[in-house]
């Protein structure tokens, strides 16, 4: 549906884009996710036409638009300000695309209100675009662009402006309009939760290039490197080193000792220093020795904190500066962890708690 | 635990204007306002009340008799003069504010989408002409629209005419070519301004939905530039309403505008309160004139 080769741009000796190649579904709910800065934004503008490639193809339906103007291609966009004209009432903003292809008027205001309906603002259309809040002017940005029918709708962090509420409640509203439409949506994000909630597939962009592309699941499971690891949820990390050849691998993880490895060290060879990424909630603690074989490590709380559904709890090990984090669900009632710092306690972990990464 | 009261030193004590002014916002801008308000009222509301109430009175011989009276406006409503002087004044104003609003729009134009980081110089190339004195502008434009001038003799050495244009210098013409150049800084600003503030994402909006740049202009530049449009209008036409010096230096016999017969009553024909009630009138047009241009804008932004 649409294909990124090879693209890169320059601003000068600033390079924004590195050699992205991404292809991306028809109907799917593709996001771009990074830190500020990280050139997902300059990519989308580059999809939208308002920024030229420095190199490289961009194709929709196999057809090459990197070099038509934005007014040509079959993409709409959703802008980080709305970009609400001022001096239109809500109505003209929608029809906006529309009175330029000499569609009827009558034709016109039946799709203005059947637009009205779908963003849950009907009898809005005589408002001044200036009288709109930011949920309102969002839904209308929204509706401008898809009353066009484009083949690719892009979204420019088209949340971030709204309040936490508003925002998760948008969240499932997009989602369940683009399922109900079919169109393939880009969406640009620095919110991770966001991304996740949100897409069918996620690239992970850091310095100018994507440096993951998977579904959610896959990108929490199974990151492979330190960053998207970092950005994607909390992430406690081990330098540790591979032992063993043939089946038998383990890693010697520093702060929590030895650790079988069921073919996950993949190619390494023995010896090679790794990093080792366990989630805060895939580890477990557990106030006494556990019996079971399973792999553990005593160590001290030092602090915790609250967060209404679950709680952190920091333990400090032996062989690690900083403390682990752990996650665990808050208790109703007696909470057993309540005043727990200083005292002593043991983690546990499962064998699929542990994610092997290239240490830098 | 234990709860040891940490305590500094006391907290100064505001005088009573400070804490008037910390509770009371409105009297902050007030007194930031007075300075110039106090200017106002005394070197333009004053003034304009003399006007007004002098409009009133009337002269017989070298006596100025100040019973009030609607003496001096009839009279001027009988004499086929006024009428036709104000249509002048206001033909000439228009006409250059027009034209010059016009051809400064692109300018403008140029200056808030294109030049980038030459923007100040390029702001500073266009005040140039004003680092001299008006005068000296005006002497200028007799150098260039004079018969032995720039425009006369080069069209007649490329024998594109034979003799002189006589209605390039001292006539209507001349008048309406010099208030233009004179006033042009101030056409420009506000339309660059207004330019300027639009936000770039309206234009790439406009873009995305399908409109080609011309397209663009007209559906979204245009329309949010006009309130610029319309402060150079006013900027330029309230100023070229009351010129008196260009049409005495490059204006011939039909170029006397309204200004050139206020400066007449008050000097060689002495009779201030003709003056003062021909002022009057002028202020009522000016006003009228840009109310209209107002009106025009909101008709047009709804």
């Amino acid at each position: 549906m649409i294909s990124l080769r090879n693209v890169n741009k320059a601003f000068g000796r600033v390079q924004a884009v590195r050699d992205v190649s991404l292809e991306i579904a028809k109907g799917e709910f593709f996001s771009l996710l990074g830190a500020s800065g990280s050139g997902k934004t300059t990519l989308l503008r580059m999809i939208a036409g308002f920024e030229s490639v420095t190199s490289g193809k961009i194709l929709i339906d196999g057809q090459e638009i990197q070099d038509s103007p934005p007014h040509l291609r079959p993409i709409n966009m959703v802008f980080q300000n709305y970009a609400i004209f001022p001096h239109l009432n809500v109505r003209d903003n929608i029809a906006y695309g529309l009175q330029r292809l000499g569609t009827p008027k009558a034709e016109q205001a039946r799709m203005v209100d059947a637009m009205l309906e779908m963003i849950a603002l009907p009898g809005y259309g005589d408002r001044r675009a200036t009288q709109l809040s930011g949920g309102q002017m969002q839904r209308v940005a929204l509706a401008r662009a898809l009353i066009l029918k484009p083949k690719v709708l892009l979204l420019d962090e088209p949340l971030g402006a709204l309040d936490k509420q508003l925002r998760e409640q948008m969240q499932l509203e997009l989602r369940s309009l683009q399922r109900q439409l079919g169109i393939t949506f880009i969406l640009v994000t620095h919110d991770q939760e966001e991304a996740l909630t949100l897409s069918d597939r996620v690239a992970v962009m850091e310095n100018g290039a994507v440096i993951q592309v998977d579904t959610p699941a896959g990108l929490y499971d199974h990151p492979t490197n330190r960053a998207v690891a970092a950005f994607v949820g909390s992430m406690n990390f081990f330098d540790a080193t591979v032992h063993g050849q043939g089946d038998a691998y383990r890693a010697e993880i520093a702060g929590l000792g030895p650790q079988r490895l069921n073919g996950q060290a993949g190619a390494r060879q023995d010896g090679a220093r790794v990093l080792v990424a366990i989630r805060p909630e895939s580890l477990t603690l557990s106030p006494t020795a556990p019996e079971a074989p399973q792999p553990s490590v005593q160590g001290r709380i030092t602090a915790r904190q609250y967060m209404g559904g679950r709680q952190m709890l920091h333990v400090a090990v032996e062989g690690r500066a900083a403390p682990v984090a752990v996650s665990i669900v808050a208790q109703r009632g007696d909470d057993p962890w309540d005043g727990s710092e200083g005292r002593p306690v043991w983690l546990t972990w499962g064998p699929g708690a542990i994610s092997l990464l290239d240490a830098e | 635990m234990t709860v040891t009261s940490v305590s500094g030193p006391a907290p100064a004590r505001p005088s009573a204007i400070t804490r008037f002014l910390h509770r009371h916002e409105g009297w902050r801008g007030h007194l930031l306002l007075a300075p110039a308000l106090i200017l106002m009222t005394v070197a333009i509301i004053g003034p304009m009340w003399m006007t007004l109430m002098m409009s009133t009175w009337t002269v017989r011989g070298f006596d100025i008799i100040v019973t009030p009276g609607l003496a001096n406006y009839t009279a001027m409503a009988n004499n086929p003069m006024f009428p036709v002087l104000i249509w002048r004044t206001l033909e000439i104003a228009l006409t250059c504010t027009i034209v010059t609003v016009v051809l400064v729009y692109p300018v403008a134009y140029f200056l808030a989408f294109q030049t980038g980081r030459s923007k100040a110089i390029w702001l500073l190339v266009l005040t140039l002409p004003f680092w001299t004195s008006y005068l000296l502008r005006v002497f200028a434009w007799r150098v260039v629209l004079g018969n032995e001038g720039a425009i006369n003799s080069g069209l007649m050495s490329l024998g594109v005419i034979s003799e002189p244009l006589s209605w390039l210098l001292y006539s209507q013409t001349a008048v309406t070519i010099v208030l233009a150049h004179s006033w042009a800084a101030f056409a420009i600003v506000p339309i660059f301004v207004s330019l300027e503030k639009i936000n770039r994402s309206y234009l790439e909006a406009a873009a995305d939905l399908g409109d080609t740049p011309a397209r663009r202009f007209w559906r979204i530049t245009f329309p949010l530039s006009l309130p610029g449009v319309v402060a150079a209008f006013i900027m330029m036409f309230v100023p070229t309403m009351g010129e008196y010096i260009t049409p005495i230096m490059v204006g011939g016999p039909d170029s006397m505008m309204v200004g050139n017969l206020v400066q007449a009553m008050y000097g060689p024909m002495a009779n201030w309160p003709a003056g003062a009630a021909l002022a009057v009138v002028m202020m009522i047009t000016i006003g009228l004139a840009s109310l209209a241009f107002v009106g025009l804008n909101r008709l047009v932004q709804r």
